[in-house]
């Protein structure tokens, strides 16, 4: 395949979040600020590429049986790994994303491409199809932060463009403001591949 | 290379191996990162004991109220010059809007609260997340607790002094109930 196309559908084409729809949990819950998307797409990203190139590395080694669990494992020690670095590194992101570090364990993407790509396609490749779909991921991820916190509370990355004491339009910081920004995201989107046809 | 047949054999070895090569590289990270994770912690609650109380030398020692028990509460006893320069006390409350909250609650020996931080919380963004403000925190500051009304600090809602944060009257009662339980504590063993 293609190496760029492999690398950029996971931008649109493919893209986890607005057209896959998957990983929704996490994309939902932290995205009420920019820097909090950018932080959990960052992480996830890691472990996706890393997990993928691991997985693509023993598929043959591992039996089709045990492979989910094997995958498992793989995956939750990419996971640990990120959440130790980041609570040693970066331990304010890291109190702000709290749970969802954790949780990108049970994130459906990463299982998903490590058994619709990385099972089936080569080291490169699978590296190649992990950071595409991380950095798709970590894109949607920062739009929808950015449009929330925008909205909800007159910033961006935590610079405040509206008065001090002002308020934003409140529902967007709050979970139903993020089903609304995905929806009138993912309409836009398919809005642009019908013109683009 | 071809694919490894699902044998007994093949699944425990391939299991085996990737758990244990798993299990070595985390205990790697481990080794690497405990030492800035308690770094960056203590950092955190040094700094936090600076903003609540600014005006010590020593920290003279470091108490559990009660002295066991899942409960119990730290409060850091502080010295300037060898005179008592009030305490710094690690509060919590589980009646947060999304869980548990924990405060930094700093006293002057008098008994009255001289200012507040948040060590960690949940509470939803742009709500009571505004509870880190100076807006909402100021009005602690100076209070003597056991003498307001009742003796025990709450929100105007409830008959009490405090104003609470426009729609996250939650996060301010659980400020309240997490600064009340400080105070309970100071008045037993944080005033020297």
């Amino acid at each position: 395949m293609n190496q760029l196309t492999n690398f950029t559908k996971g931008f649109f084409r493919e893209n986890p979040i607005l057209v896959l729809l998957l990983g929704n949990c996490p994309t939902l819950a932290v995205t009420s600020s920019a820097i909090n998307g950018l932080g959990m797409g960052l992480a996830t990203t890691f472990v996706l590429f890393m997990s993928n190139v691991f997985i693509s590395a023993v598929r043959n080694f591992v039996p089709d049986k045990v492979r989910i669990p094997a995958f498992v494992v793989i995956i939750a020690s990419f996971v640990t790994i990120v959440d130790l670095l980041m609570q040693a590194y970066t331990p304010a992101l890291s109190k702000q994303l709290g749970i969802f570090i954790p949780l990108i364990v049970v994130n459906c993407i990463i299982l998903g491409r490590a058994e619709a790509f990385a099972m089936k396609n080569s080291i490169y490749s699978s590296f190649i199809d992990g950071l595409g779909m991380g950095l798709g991921f970590t894109m949607a991820l920062v739009i929808i932060g950015s449009i929330r916190e925008m909205l909800g509370t007159g910033s961006l990355f935590g610079y405040k463009f509206i008065a001090e004491n002002a308020d934003g339009i409140l529902i967007f910081i709050l979970a139903p403001g993020a089903f609304i920004t995905l929806g009138f995201l993912i309409a836009l989107l398919k809005r642009l591949q019908k013109t683009s046809k | 290379m071809a694919k490894k047949e699902s044998s007994f054999k093949n699944m425990t070895i391939a299991l085996c191996v990737i758990t244990c090569t798993a299990g070595l590289a985390l205990a790697a990270v481990y080794n690497v990162t405990v030492e800035p994770i308690a770094l960056s912690q203590k950092a955190k609650i040094n700094d936090a004991i600076r903003t609540v109380v600014p005006d010590f030398d020593t920290i003279s020692d470091t108490i559990l109220i009660p002295e066991d028990g899942p409960d119990s509460i730290i409060v850091h006893r502080l010295k300037k010059g060898g005179e008592p320069a009030g305490s710094a006390i690690e509060t919590y409350t589980y009646k947060g809007f999304s869980g548990n909250f924990t405060l930094m609650v700093g006293f002057l020996p008098d008994g009255s609260i001289n200012n507040i931080e948040v060590l960690e919380h949940k509470e939803t963004p742009g709500l009571g997340t505004k509870m880190t403000t100076p807006n909402f925190k100021n009005q602690f500051k100076g209070i003597k607790v056991s003498e307001t009304k009742g003796g025990v600090l709450k929100v105007k809602k409830d008959g009490g002094t405090i104003d609470a944060i426009t729609a996250a009257t939650i996060s301010s009662r659980a400020f309240c109930d997490a600064v009340n339980r400080a105070d309970a504590i100071n008045r037993k063993g944080g005033i020297q």
